[in-house]
């Protein structure tokens, strides 16, 4: 740091930590004045987290050396951490949703009589004067679940700091916040910075990072990219510094214009309106077209899935659908798929059998086709070895368990169920997720090839390089709204990173 | 079962092998033990008689035990089976002409027409628990419960403390007949078993049953009429439980309450016992057989040996208890194999 003439409250040195030969943090240095909001950005698997989690605790098997108050330090647990002042308020908020607001307050650590029974009239009155000077103004006997999902983040921050955190850290606080709660929480660590406290603020958001940080770090590939006070710094350097400009990267890096082929004159298979959901996504109209690859792209929580989802009758959503210009109704998956609508989730285990062979695997969206009442195994057998050719799927034969395979296989086989008899619209949720290079190609491929044969194609991703890859028109969505579309014309990784 | 044991066995050695049959090693050789012991302990146990004794005393729970299957391997819980048992076998008591001396209100019907009334009251009480489970979203475990308590309650309210005697010929026949010197009690049973071991095994329905069980929310991606197989399931397990309720009347000679209160337990402890998961996708018929034939063998065994008679309970209790172990032990190393296979 230049103005760091003073010790910092936290140091890290030379930080190195890797999972099982993967190196998720190089040589890191990080430091944390007293009384400071400090942003920290990059991509996912950047290693942001990673460093957070040796902050609070959470790893305690790395290199390098952490100071707290210029003394070396290394937390054993987050409890420890804790109890040095160091506190975390994760994504997922950890808060009994059943349980009073001053119950979870004092979660843990209630206050009790000389009987040892929980003194109830003391922990409200001091949960009442706690959340008070926070600027909190809550009952505190109301039941937490039923209060908006801003205040339950400030509720969890303030037990927090009621521990008596000096450090605090927070993980995409306002991923899930509408812009009113999103100012209520900068007002409230605003007050704590005031007061002396240190926050690190971890968010794909950046212009909330920028609005409210008084310094910037930049991770990328495990290693620190950048320091810098905020006022030094603008968002599109930020992205630059993130994505890695001028770096030789040995997988594309998507920096450069990327043309769309949209395709504003094909039919539009599926169309929605003012398509909603509560607390997920609201008033979404979109056309999706036949040949066409329809990309949506949002930050983690921004509602996407959700929104593919109930494109596949899987969410029940409020608005109006309509499939080649007829209105519909998705009360479950089975009407979906009876109706043309194909869907491969994010998660393999949610899609697969491990226990049963690859040909049942790969036949169960496709049996009332193939049987009316009895089954014919020799049937799926041979779909099945079709698909395992077609879409180089790397295993002995049909009857293998799916278990067996590696995680791309499966993911292909995922893919397979739905390719037998082609849907109009195939609804793909992270598809490229957890693969290497070789498999991604073939995704690609797959993909092109199922567009080109004119069917409308929706690929959701948290992952730019997805969309990017994949995508003819790209719609980007924002806590629960779509906000801009890419179409047309080109479009780069920068751009979509800062319409997000 | 065959099919995946041998293709498991070329690929990946013995130890694999074991642990992915161990769910239908053990029970096959909990029978082979029981067997062989009975017959060393008894000289009256192991005589052609005694098979036939066996069979004919395992036939009710069997019945009940093919609709329980279904439900199991959707990992689904019916605890209502015995009490709907019950009322079907009173209900088509109810709707016959009984004897002067009985003093119920019965409402005499022709004899098929009783059966078919009865038949729609086994069916109807499945598919109340269906609309309950599918619909509501009430767990199987608490909706069926009710039904227990619901059916109980129909049964005393149809006889008031009475017994009926008198059921339709076709009943009789079929619950309390011999041909050719075979109960048809025990034809009907293996009917049962056979239908629906073909249903399970080559129709698309006994498919989706499997897949229902084995990963819900996959079957649901994949377009699978989930809600429709859970309910699908609780009927048939109603009406498998109203038919061995009507044959069981026959076979005992009386219609009354509480006549099958035992057959709850006997029925989950055969199929659980036999090695169908208690958390669906696994198992089967075969496996079915297999656990009523180690109760039969047992319940018989224990009254050809010279024991307390006290003591047999305890001893089924230990029994349903290692059967639970192996169960969720085979559970456990399945799940193992899952986490190291992704």
């Amino acid at each position: 740091m230049t103005e760091g003439s003073e010790t910092p409250l936290l140091e890290l040195v030379d930080i190195s930590k890797s999972f099982g030969g993967v190196q998720a943090l190089r040589g890191v240095d990080f430091s944390l004045r007293a009384g400071e909001i400090h942003g920290l950005v990059g991509e996912n698997g950047a290693g942001k987290s990673t460093l957070m989690k040796i902050i609070a605790g959470v790893h305690h098997d790395f290199q390098g050396t952490m100071r707290l108050d210029g003394k070396p330090v290394r937390f054993r647990s987050a409890r420890d951490a804790l109890d040095a002042g160091v506190g975390m308020v994760h994504q997922e908020l950890s808060i009994a949703p059943e349980l009073t607001v001053a119950e979870n307050v004092f979660l843990g650590s209630q206050p009790v009589t000389k009987l040892g029974i929980i003194d109830w009239k003391r922990m409200v009155r001091e949960a009442r004067e706690h959340l008070a000077g926070l600027g909190i103004d809550v009952d505190p006997t109301t039941t937490i679940g039923l209060l908006p999902i801003g205040l339950q983040q400030l509720i969890e921050l303030a037990r927090v700091l009621f521990s008596g955190a000096r450090i605090i850290i927070l993980d995409e606080p306002t991923s899930a916040l509408s812009p009113p709660e999103v100012e209520l929480l900068f007002a409230t660590l605003r007050k704590l910075r005031e007061s002396g406290r240190s926050i690190i603020f971890i968010s794909h958001f950046l212009d909330d990072i920028l609005g409210i940080s008084d310094s910037v770090t930049i991770f990328r590939n495990g290693e620190k990219v950048l320091t810098s006070p905020v006022s030094k710094i603008d968002k599109r350097k930020v992205i630059e510094q993130m994505i890695g400009v001028g770096h030789r990267e040995l997988e594309e890096s998507y920096t450069g214009d990327i043309k769309l082929n949209t395709r504003f004159d094909a039919p539009v298979v599926l169309e929605t309106e003012n398509l909603s959901i509560e607390r997920a996504f609201h008033d979404v109209s979109i056309k999706i077209r036949a040949g066409e690859v329809l990309g949506i792209y949002g930050f983690m929580g921004c509602g996407q899935i959700e929104l593919a989802r109930a494109l596949f009758g899987k969410l029940k959503a409020s608005g109006g659908l309509m499939l080649e210009g007829k209105p519909i109704r998705l009360p479950r998956t089975s009407v979906a798929k009876e109706l043309g609508i194909a869907y491969v989730p994010e998660s393999r285990r949610a899609m697969l059998f491990h226990h049963e062979p690859l040909y049942k695997n790969m036949s169960i969206s496709i049996l009332e086709r193939i049987s009316r009442l009895l089954l014919k195994p020799g049937a799926e057998r041979s779909i099945a070895r079709g698909h395992i050719d077609n879409l180089r799927i790397r295993t002995p034969g049909a009857d293998q368990l799916l278990g067996n395979l590696s995680g791309g296989n499966q993911q292909k086989v995922a893919l397979a169920k739905w390719l037998t008899h082609a849907p109009k619209v195939l609804i793909l949720s992270e598809p490229t997720r957890g693969m290497d290079v070789g498999a991604k190609e073939d995704v690609v491929r797959i993909v092109r090839d199922l567009r080109d044969q004119g069917i409308a194609v929706v690929v959701v991703s948290t992952e730019p390089e997805t969309v990017l890859s994949l995508a003819d028109r790209i719609l980007v969505m924002k806590r629960g709204a779509i906000v801009t579309e890419f179409a047309g014309d080109t479009v780069s990784k920068d751009r979509l990173l800062e319409a997000a | 079962m065959a099919e995946t044991g041998t293709a498991a066995k070329r690929r990946g050695g013995f130890g694999k092998w074991f642990s992915s049959q161990l769910r239908n090693i053990a029970p096959f050789l909990t029978l082979l033990f029981l067997v062989g012991f009975f017959s060393i302990a008894s000289e009256s146990f192991p005589t052609l008689t005694n098979v036939g004794n066996i069979l004919n005393q395992i036939s009710i729970t069997a019945i009940i035990a093919v609709g329980l299957t279904f439900v199991i391997l959707t990992a689904e819980i019916d605890l209502s089976v015995a009490a709907i048992a019950n009322v079907t076998g009173i209900a088509v008591a109810f709707f016959t002409m009984q004897e002067g001396y009985v003093n119920i209100a019965n409402v005499p019907l022709p004899g098929l027409v009783a059966v078919v009334v009865a038949l729609g009251v086994c069916f109807a009480l499945g598919l109340f628990n269906a609309l309950g489970v599918v619909f509501i979203g009430i767990p199987s475990f608490i909706m069926t419960l009710a039904m227990m308590q619901i059916a109980d309650g129909m049964s005393a309210l149809f006889v008031r403390g009475q017994i009926a005697y008198a059921v339709p010929e076709l009943v009789t026949f079929l619950g309390s007949s011999t041909l050719g010197g075979i109960p048809v009690i025990v034809m009907v049973a293996g009917v049962f078993l056979l239908v629906a071991h073909l249903v399970l095994t080559y129709t698309r329905f006994g498919r989706y049953v499997y897949m229902v069980g084995g990963n819900r929310e996959a079957a649901e991606y994949s377009g699978v009429n989930v809600k429709f197989i859970v309910g699908a399931v609780l009927v048939i397990g109603g009406v498998c439980s109203g038919v061995a309720g009507m044959l069981g009347v026959a076979y005992f000679g009386s219609a009354q309450q509480n006549e099958f209160t035992t057959y709850l337990l006997d029925a989950i402890a055969a199929v659980v016992v036999g090695g169908t998961s208690l958390f669906g996708g696994s198992g089967g018929i075969g496996n079915t057989i297999v656990g009523l034939l180690v109760l039969g063998v047992l319940n018989n065994g224990l009254d050809h040996v010279q024991i307390d008679p006290f003591l047999k309970t305890l001893i089924r209790g230990l029994i349903l208890l290692a059967a639970l172990v192996i169960n969720v032990y085979a559970q456990q190393l399945r799940s193992r194999a899952e986490a190291r296979g992704d």
